[in-house]
């Protein structure tokens, strides 16, 4: 009985929310609604023993996806209104497709059979391990460890293909450069004066700054510095 | 667990990883150290292909078999020659990087757990890691609009079929409780009819892998990838993929659903057909050789289903040949591309070749000798799979196919030809750049491999024959 209305409760609110993402005017708002939905689909799945799916779903899609999606939205200037500009004009379309899609699936789903002992399948203990997580943690680790290993390499892939679409070797770009900060020394930036009592920096000509040879190189380019710096010391 | 037999993957893999860290510390441009070393890397996996054990292991997600260690050679053979190709272009578009190499690995990684696969998840890991590879490499060249868009659009067509891949392996693993293709043949032979709801899987297992050979009615994507991704990742998507996704093809629908052939027979029948007819009239107005490569490979992949249409081990040998020959071709035809360069530009208009034969005539004999080839002109090699799948749709009882093979193939020889004619006819305009030595090798290589097949036919066949007899255990 409980377990019912539990399930009613979170399964309206899912749905409540999951028409405020593609309704509410507001993207923030979408995206806030959007976690909502994400949570109670994770109570659904609790309801049906499934724990372990239920903490990924928070963990992988709230804790990661939405936060990523709600800074997309927030960092980009992105013109969700115009976006949606379209709608009206392409509803007609879009609704008569989905009737004939809905149609279909009716259609396959009328010849459909359901195999007769499939209802106590989602029930069913696994065999040999106390809870979800181990069970899962067993088969991805142990018996799957060759696909497991393939995904990573899918991910890699993601990952360097990321960085090579975007990274961009910039040459104004600021970088630490540690052999050339060691290979400083005072005399580079230093300019020291003696001055008698009384008299200004201005009579004796002035800073000079930037001092040396480096003073007709640009700064950005420090391979040159080093190689001046020897004999600016003899 | 005999974990030796992924020892190829690994090896490759691990290979991989090394080039990259390799890559990443090296302080001058390791692109071409790095290319150089991956060219390494796929010739010891070739040799350990070569020698790797037979069986099954991994709890059944992978398999080594000889159909298995034919597809893996020629898609290593295929990612070798493109990146032969690759190494020269990219350096003269200023696009060359050391991740372009390990891509290509990671994607030939793909395509080789792909050969291997003995179970649905196997097929769906190894096809996102050889896609989600050549997306990336298809816009590479990031700051011309073409390529980016190329990406782009694969990314999202080739992301769809994988939804509708996965879709169609959730219903066949709803119907058999298992996605091993022994336990869904076990199952399929024991069930005296065939569910809706598996045969909406198989087709859309069908839609997915055809998507990824780019046969019609899900060949969209192709003339506009084919034309913005630069020309050595094209030459490399119209070989070692496509051969992957054949492979899958092959082996899933002989096997597992090897006894509901008569379900999606007629299916891939159609499908051959129009990517036929398609490939050959669509193909008639393109002035770009990169579009009309990319109509033509339309063309041949529905010639190489015409042996899946057929369902027999004799359908089976022919396309495993076509796929071969197929792929030294189009190899070929590429490398000609890449050496298209005017005053340090590439062009792309058949109009550019004009006068090839006099300006270069190697090129142009090489050329010459990869359109008659694609037509089917004997003794080149496009005859011996032409022939080999003619037949075996005739012996299984598939007339009609044959006529409207044998109708395309008339057709498609007439912008085959007008190649050569532009070539060995038209006015000469300027020359191209002289092309770079790997270039020419390629192209000569390849040259030679087409017009002396003859000679190669018996080892080919003879494997293919072995690797045939596999899919009919």
């Amino acid at each position: 009985m409980i377990t019912q209305i539990v399930f009613w409760f979170f399964a309206v609110v899912l749905i409540g929310s999951a028409v405020m993402v593609v309704s509410a005017r507001n993207p923030v708002h979408s995206v806030l609604f959007l976690i909502l939905a994400f949570f109670n689909a994770a109570g659904l799945f609790l309801i049906a023993g499934a724990e372990f799916l239920a903490m990924i779903l928070v963990i992988a899609y709230v804790g990661a996806v939405a936060v990523l999606f709600l800074f997309v939205v927030m960092m980009l200037d992105v013109n969700f209104s115009q976006l949606r500009e379209g709608l009206q004009r392409y509803f007609p379309v879009g609704a008569a497709v989905g009737l004939v899609l809905f149609v279909e699936l009716a259609l396959s789903a009328s010849a459909w059979r359901i195999a007769p002992n499939v209802r106590d399948l989602p029930h069913a203990r696994v065999p040999g391990a106390s809870s979800n997580t181990e069970a899962l943690g067993e088969l991805i680790y142990t018996h799957y460890v060759f696909l497991f290993q393939a995904c990573g390499l899918v991910l890699l892939v993601a990952m360097i293909g990321a960085i090579v679409l975007t990274l961009r070797d910039r040459p104004s770009a600021k970088r630490q450069d540690v052999a050339v900060q060691h290979a400083r020394v005072p005399a580079d930036t230093l300019q020291m004066m003696t001055l008698g009592l009384g008299e200004s920096t201005t009579g004796n000509g002035g800073f000079r700054r930037p001092i040396g040879k480096s003073a007709e190189k640009p700064v950005s380019r420090p391979a040159l510095v080093i190689e001046n710096s020897p004999d600016r010391e003899g | 667990m005999n974990w030796t037999l992924a020892l190829p993957e690994i090896v490759l893999s691990v290979s991989g990883l090394a080039i990259l860290v390799f890559g990443v510390l090296q302080r001058r441009d390791p692109t071409q150290v790095c290319s150089l070393l991956t060219l390494a890397a796929f010739v010891l996996t070739g040799v350990l292909v070569l020698l790797a054990p037979d069986g099954i292991g991994y709890n059944s997600v992978f398999v080594g078999d000889d159909f298995a260690r034919y597809m893996k050679i020629l898609s290593l053979a295929g990612a070798a020659l493109s990146l032969i190709l690759s190494m020269d272009y990219n350096r003269r578009e200023g696009i060359g990087r050391f991740e372009f190499p390990v891509l290509l690995l990671f994607s030939t990684v793909g395509t080789m757990v792909m050969a291997s696969s003995e179970n649905l998840m196997t097929l769906y890991i190894g096809l996102e890691l050889q896609s989600l590879a050549i997306y990336i490499l298809c816009a590479f060249d990031r700051d011309r609009l073409g390529s980016a868009e190329a990406g782009l659009k694969y990314f999202v067509l080739g992301s769809l079929a994988s939804g509708l891949l996965l879709y169609g392996v959730s219903l066949v693993f709803g119907f058999a409780g298992t996605m091993e293709y022994r336990g869904l043949q076990a199952a399929l032979s024991a069930s005296a009819e065939i569910p809706t709801g598996l045969v909406i899987g198989i087709v859309f297992i069908i839609v997915g892998l055809a998507f990824k050979v780019s046969a019609v009615p899900f060949h969209m994507w192709t003339p506009d990838v084919y034309q913005g991704a630069p020309p050595p990742v094209t030459s490399f998507m119209a070989g070692a993929p496509k051969i992957a996704a054949f492979a899958l093809l092959l082996r899933v629908m002989a096997g597992p659903f090897g006894t509901a052939s008569h379900q999606w027979q007629l299916l891939i029948e159609l499908i051959s057909m129009a990517s036929m007819l398609f490939g050959a009239l669509a193909a008639i107005p393109q002035t770009s050789i990169k579009r009309l490569m990319a109509y033509s490979s339309i063309g041949h992949m529905g010639y190489a289903l015409m042996g899946l249409a057929a369902a027999t081990p004799a359908g089976m040998r022919g396309t495993l040949i076509y796929l071969a020959v197929y792929l030294f071709m189009n190899a070929g035809t590429f490398a000609v591309i890449v050496a298209m360069r005017r005053r340090g530009r590439p062009v792309e208009r058949i109009a550019d070749l004009a006068g090839l034969g006099r300006t270069d005539p190697g090129l142009a004999l090489a050329m010459a000798i990869f359109m008659f080839s694609m037509i089917g002109v004997p003794p080149l090699s496009g005859f011996f799979g032409k022939l080999l799948v003619f037949s075996a749709a005739l012996q299984a009882g598939l007339p009609v196919l044959v006529v409207v093979g044998i109708v395309s193939s008339v057709i498609g020889a007439y912008y085959y030809l007008r190649v050569v004619k532009v070539m060995y006819f038209d006015v000469a305009t300027a020359a191209f750049d002289r092309p770079a030595a790997s270039v020419s090798l390629v192209s000569a290589g390849m040259g030679l491999v087409t017009g002396l097949f003859i000679l190669l036919l018996g080892p080919v066949s003879s494997a293919a024959q072995a690797a045939a007899a596999v899919l009919f255990r």
